[in-house]
């Protein structure tokens, strides 16, 4: 039936909160934790919300009558308690999959974590998470090439792969640069990575760069007999020079490409994703930006969120934290966000932070990377929490070897190997780690002085970002 | 005093991916592995190689994939006979998982000359 037009301000919540509504299969959901001005009733801060992600504005307006918007309208259907936390709560809100673009991730966050942020009537506001519906995931390409793919070209089976920083992160020449890529990678490391802040900067422009390493890793990989690479960062000021830079890695025989999907935007990197399926490259992902954006508990978007939209938008591997070394990280919320970008059904969860059952269909798995103040002696722990499927990284691990980067390659990928193959045993390489290394160094010089050199090194501190529980 | 360095030299070695930093192992050490591949719901795998060609994405295969053995003696005695016919390649077990199409496990067991 026809509406009339009634000018004036309604309250969000006559038209936005629904809790009657049973959300459809094509429904894309979504999980808010709200805090509310003081005095504001839960319902009219989450139908607010629902309003100002979608279809709302904040007065009435002749014009909505030329649609049909209850079609078009986001709809909070349920209000949760925020366990040990009386002045938050959680919002589901469900929106029609016709609000959104297909294939367009830079859409779903434009409307999601909009102006609504700013909205004057919450005091903080923090998307948990996202359930996307398969209608919309089958829109997007997701990984250029997934975990199996890059398995099969890199060679490497049965084991997490392993990489390293290049350090100094800044101020090396192309050719000093190239000899430290060189010394990782014929002491026994997969990949090497440019560091985020690596673009092509007045010490080192990025074609030289490229042209010292390509012949660095093309050596490593006769001396060693194995699969080698490094990740060349093609983040770059515009998406030109981006592509011209990941054209000149294709021209040099490299396998694998870098971009920094936070910094650089989701519609750069989606079309990078996109030349990476077409060309054949491997894409490895950087997140610099994001501790800025999920750091905080109450307010900006949970790092699950940002992990599902990059699986979505494309890349090959992801930086997760470690969980033991210097960067923030709880276990069992990492241990979610792992399995949104490796496995192709991930149930709710709410132990590991996840709010939504999500089917991932067909969409390949991005290797989940370990990076950031790791080293020998975190081995174990890495390889029972992150699994076969993942990067261990060791920068300082690797370069801050005695004997240099060569000598701390071998020290890692020993160690890596040993706890694997005592894994595969039946041991539980947590509780014995000790024992594995020291077994492992007593045929392994560079081990021995490795686990020497980082003994007392321990990052303890309490993780700001827990996960709601009582 | 003459100055004497405490840096040690590392030489680069030859190795052919998974688990070749770690001495051969030893028949015990070889069951475990066999242990893993097959409790994984695996289907274990024979491949060798000469060394000249060990880059290749193709080994040749020995026989065909042991799909669905369970026996951990019958796959001891195919990497024996596989080493006794190409007694100069190299032989590696693979543990091929049809669920990923990938290899869940592959290391080397016999190193050719």
């Amino acid at each position: 039936m026809a509406k009339k037009y009634d000018a004036g301000v309604k309250e969000y919540r006559d038209t936005y909160w629904t809790p009657d509504y049973v959300p459809l299969d094509s429904d894309l959901l979504a999980c808010f934790k709200c805090t509310g001005q003081e005095g504001v009733p839960r319902e009219e801060v989450a139908a607010a919300v629902a309003a100002e992600s979608s279809t709302g504005t904040w007065s009435t307006v002749w014009s909505e009558l030329l649609t049909d918007l209850d079609f078009y309208k986001g709809r909070c259907y349920r209000i949760e308690d925020v366990p040990g936390d009386k002045e938050s709560f959680y919002a589901f809100i469900a929106y029609p999959l016709d609000l959104f673009e297909e294939g367009s991730i830079t859409n779903v966050l434009t409307s999601l974590v909009g102006n609504v942020f700013g909205f004057k009537a919450l005091r903080h506001l923090r998307l948990e998470d996202i359930r996307f519906p398969l209608a919309f995931i089958k829109t997007c390409m997701g990984p250029p090439n997934g975990i199996q793919v890059e398995r099969d070209r890199m060679n490497k089976y049965g084991r997490p792969l392993l990489g390293c920083t290049i350090k100094p992160k800044l101020g090396l020449s192309g050719k000093n640069y190239g000899r430290v890529v060189y010394e990782c990678l014929r002491g026994g490391l997969d990949f090497t990575k440019d560091d985020e802040n690596i673009n092509s900067q007045p010490f080192q422009r990025w074609q030289n760069r490229f042209e010292f390493v390509a012949e660095a890793v093309k050596l490593a990989e006769q001396e060693t007999g194995e699969k080698k690479g490094h990740y060349l960062n093609c983040t770059a000021a515009t998406p030109e020079e981006m592509y011209e830079r990941a054209e000149f890695a294709k021209e040099l025989g490299q396998p694998i490409i870098m971009h920094d999907y936070i910094t650089g935007g989701f519609t750069a990197n989606t079309g990078l994703a996109k030349w990476c399926r077409k060309n054949g490259m491997l894409l490895h992902i950087h997140r610099a930006m994001h501790a800025v954006i999920d750091r905080h508990p109450k307010h900006g978007i949970h790092f699950r969120v940002l992990a599902k939209c990059l699986r979505l938008s494309g890349g090959d591997q992801l930086h997760t934290g470690t969980v033991v070394g210097k960067l923030e990280g709880d276990r069992q919320s990492t241990l979610g966000y792992i399995d949104q970008l490796r496995e192709s059904f991930v149930p709710e969860d709410r132990s590991r932070g996840n709010f939504f059952d999500q089917d991932w269909g067909s969409m390949g798995g991005v290797f989940a990377v370990a990076s950031g103040g790791i080293h020998v002696w975190h081995m174990p722990a890495l390889v029972s929490i992150f699994g076969d499927d993942s990067v261990l990284q060791f920068g300082g691990g690797t370069h801050g070897h005695p004997w240099g980067s060569a000598a701390g390659a071998a020290a890692n990928r020993v160690a890596l190997e040993a706890c694997v193959k005592a894994r595969n045993a039946g041991r539980e390489i947590e509780r014995e780690g000790r024992d594995i290394l020291l077994e492992a160094a007593k045929h392994s010089p560079e081990l021995a002085i490795a686990l020497e050199t980082w003994k007392e090194i321990k990052f303890e501190f309490d993780t700001v970002d827990k996960l709601d529980v009582n | 005093m003459p100055f004497k360095s405490t840096v040690g030299d590392y030489q680069t070695v030859a190795t052919l991916e998974t688990f070749g930093f770690l001495p051969p192992m030893t028949q015990d050490e070889i069951y475990d592995q066999i242990a893993y591949i097959i409790a994984q719901g695996w289907s274990p795998l024979v491949e060798h190689v000469h060394p000249s060609r060990s880059m290749a994405t193709y080994w040749s295969y020995w026989k065909l994939p042991f799909f669905g053995e369970k026996d951990l003696s019958v796959i001891v005695s195919e990497l024996e006979a596989c080493h006794r016919a190409y007694p100069d390649h190299h032989v590696r077990l693979v543990g091929y998982d049809a669920y990923t199409q990938s290899q869940g496990s592959c290391f080397v067991v016999f190193e050719g000359r």
